[in-house]
């Protein structure tokens, strides 16, 4: 195992498959030349060249078009998009023509595209440059979507991704480009589909995905060291498909639900996976599921306005001890789903 | 860039030509598709939606008269003729209409997203403008794979005011990509006239902007066309980058079946109908005395043969399995 950063994971799972596959090829704004907005694609036009890592004009349709018609006739294109937020200037492409060119056209074609993209509360970025979409792209069938937390995971699932024959919407994390994490020597990859428990735990299940999850492992050590509580975290890694079989199997074993993401609360990750829960593990259930969410204002530039709407730790681990009966129940950000 | 030139008689010598008998026939094939399509509407056999082109035959023809097999061609929800221009089977498009599991898109896509990848046909579209950026990728697809093959967009003009078509033709004119912009410009953007609401006066002056060299043609004479696809055709096949076709036509239908024309005059329409580009063609060939009046009939009733053959083997085919429904969703 050697140890590598986050952007880097992402970076060499696109090098090893344009060095697999000619036809995988990269394509956005600032990709080239800079590397990237967020620097992801450094070095990687002085190694593949203007061809194969192809600047675009700043133009959202243009790239999402362009890439999927390459895709339709031959080419595996990686279409970077720079903040998930930019994803609404191209929505007609992803939603209406990607996501659903294969079934509309009967089978005639495959779609090998990714549509990489990355997004982060936290930042004082405002309402325009913050938010989380993977709900929404979920929501359409003929879409995948991805959000890694770790670079063991960015590496082997957008190796995965660029595989596909479908279209994924694989959102990257923005605040943890610069963080560390083991990945092995050998090649790798990880299958799209699959979450990760990645904290085992007897008493709750915190199912999450992104940094959220990294979160969750951090209330988990603390809530042991703190109650005694024993949480599992499971990482969704894929928004879609989800991965229902091991959401169901933990809160099976565990009796108790807390979901926890970055995006609104509203019609959110939390509230599918909480519904269909509440439709399959209905009788395994102890306690009513929590969602911990973002308030469901847009988010705001002031640092202390901004704490206040997004979920963090402490009220992830508030909901948590919630559900034990020894703490009152914390404000905004958490509601309680009533599961009868 | 050159200025936009203006041709509308075509090649002088054109009732000479072996080919015209079948620019004939592909036009008179498409309207009596379409034509047929109307009537099962009508009938109630039909369901859905249905924009039918008749009309604007000679645009489709013209343009794909000058591709090859191994071109793309990306379309509208107005995209029948391009479909059948291209190659498509007629029974298969019927069997589509009808929702049959022999249907090209196997009863998914319907009218309106009409298919045929493997004649270069990557689709129709239900979204205006939409198909083409997707065009401008096959284009891209194609210089990265370093073959001569080339893209078509064709579109409406009321599609040169959204965002994608800009965007578009801004990319392949910056990459210099193999694609034809064809603009069928039939004036309306359902009831709206386009010339009321776009700055520009003509929809070649937007190629302007991209020093994209644009052509304006009768889009009623399929030679004039043909001619100006071909010389279009020739310069971005030789690496000469992305040109405009702009072809002035007029869909005799409202916009789809529910519109009712209230916006235009039936002398307006008639005006265009006395330039009907089916009618003009047959009668230069019948006074040039290349086809005699009764071959001219025998093609007529051939082609509504076929359209008839056709039909009644669409009809004949299984409908669509609902335990299928998922089907097609994924790749495996």
């Amino acid at each position: 195992m050697r140890e590598v950063m986050y952007w880097q994971a992402i970076n060499e799972a696109m090098c090893e498959e344009m060095e697999r596959d000619p036809n995988v090829m990269l394509m956005g704004e600032d990709v080239g030349f800079f590397g990237g907005a967020m620097r992801v694609s450094r070095d990687m036009y002085q190694k593949f060249g203007a061809k194969r890592v192809m600047d675009t004009p700043l133009a959202e349709t243009a790239i999402i078009g362009a890439a999927l018609g390459a895709a339709l006739t031959g080419l595996r294109p990686i279409a970077e998009i720079m903040f998930v937020d930019f994803t609404t200037v191209c929505f007609d492409q992803i939603v209406n023509q990607a996501a659903k060119v294969r079934y509309m056209l009967g089978g005639q074609v495959d779609v090998p595209l990714v549509i990489r993209t990355q997004g982060s509360a936290g930042k004082s970025y405002a309402a325009q440059h913050s938010q989380s979409f993977e709900m929404l792209f979920a929501h359409f069938p003929g879409l995948k979507v991805v959000m890694p937390a770790t670079p063991y995971d960015a590496k082997g699932l957008l190796k995965s991704a660029i595989r596909e024959n479908n279209p994924i919407v694989f959102i990257e994390h923005g605040a943890l480009y610069n963080t560390k994490g083991l990945i092995p020597e050998d090649e790798y990859t990880i299958p799209i589909g699959k979450a990760d428990i990645k904290r085992e735990g007897r008493d709750v299940t915190i199912v999450a995905h992104a940094r959220c999850a990294l979160q969750a492992l951090e209330a988990a050590e603390r809530l042991k060291a703190e109650s005694g509580i024993e949480a599992e975290v499971v990482d969704l890694r894929t928004i879609a498909p989800l991965d229902e079989e091991t959401v169901f199997e933990s809160v099976c074993r565990t009796g108790r639900l807390v979901c926890y993401e970055e995006g609104h609360k509203n019609i959110g990750v939390g509230a599918e996976v909480s519904a269909r829960v509440v439709e399959n593990c209905f009788d395994y259930l102890d306690a009513p599921i929590v969602r911990v969410a973002a308030m469901d204002i847009p988010i705001p530039c002031a640092k202390e306005l901004e704490r206040e709407m997004l979920p963090n730790v402490d009220k992830l681990m508030s909901a948590v001890r919630g559900l034990f009966g020894d703490v009152q129940m914390p404000g905004n950000a958490v509601n309680v789903v009533t599961a009868r | 860039m050159s200025m936009p030139t203006a041709t509308s008689s075509g090649n002088p010598a054109i009732t000479d030509r072996e080919d015209a008998p079948n620019f004939l026939r592909q036009m008179m094939l498409i309207r009596e598709f379409e034509e047929r399509a109307l009537k099962l509407f009508t009938d109630g056999e039909l369901v859905g939606m249905c924009h039918v082109s008749v009309g604007q035959e000679a645009v489709a023809v013209g343009v794909c008269s000058e591709l090859r097999a191994d071109d793309y061609v990306a379309s509208t929800h107005r995209g029948h003729g391009h479909c059948i221009a291209k190659g498509a089977d007629v029974g298969r498009m019927f069997a589509e209409l009808l929702c049959r599991e022999e249907g090209y898109c196997k009863g998914r896509g319907g009218s309106m997203h009409m298919a045929d990848v493997s004649l270069g046909f990557i689709g129709c579209n239900g979204i205006v403008g939409a198909g083409i950026p997707i065009a401008v990728g096959a284009g891209l697809s194609v210089q990265y794979r370093g073959t001569d093959q080339i893209a078509v967009a064709f579109f409406g003009d009321g599609a040169t005011n959204i965002g994608a078509f800009h965007e578009a033709m801004n990319m392949a004119a910056a990459f210099c990509l193999p694609v034809l912009f064809v603009c069928e410009n039939n004036m309306y953007a359902l009831s709206t006239m386009t010339c009321n609401v776009s700055g520009a006066k003509c929809v070649s002056d937007k190629g302007a902007a991209y020093c994209m060299e644009s052509m304006i043609v009768d889009g009623m004479d399929v030679y004039a066309v043909r001619q100006a696809a071909s010389e279009l055709i020739g310069k971005i096949r030789n690496g000469g980058g992305p040109r405009l076709l702009e072809c002035n036509t007029y869909r005799y239908y409202g916009h789809s079946k529910s519109d009712t024309r209230p916006y235009r005059t039936r002398e307006e329409e008639a005006e265009w109908r006395s330039r009907d580009c089916i009618d003009t063609l047959a009668k230069k060939l019948i006074d040039a005395g290349a086809i005699t009046q009764e071959k001219f009939e025998a093609m007529h009733a051939n082609v509504l043969k076929q359209i008839e053959d056709s039909l009644n083997w669409a009809r004949a085919c299984e409908r669509t399995n609902p335990d299928e429904v998922g089907k097609y969703v994924f790749a495996e």
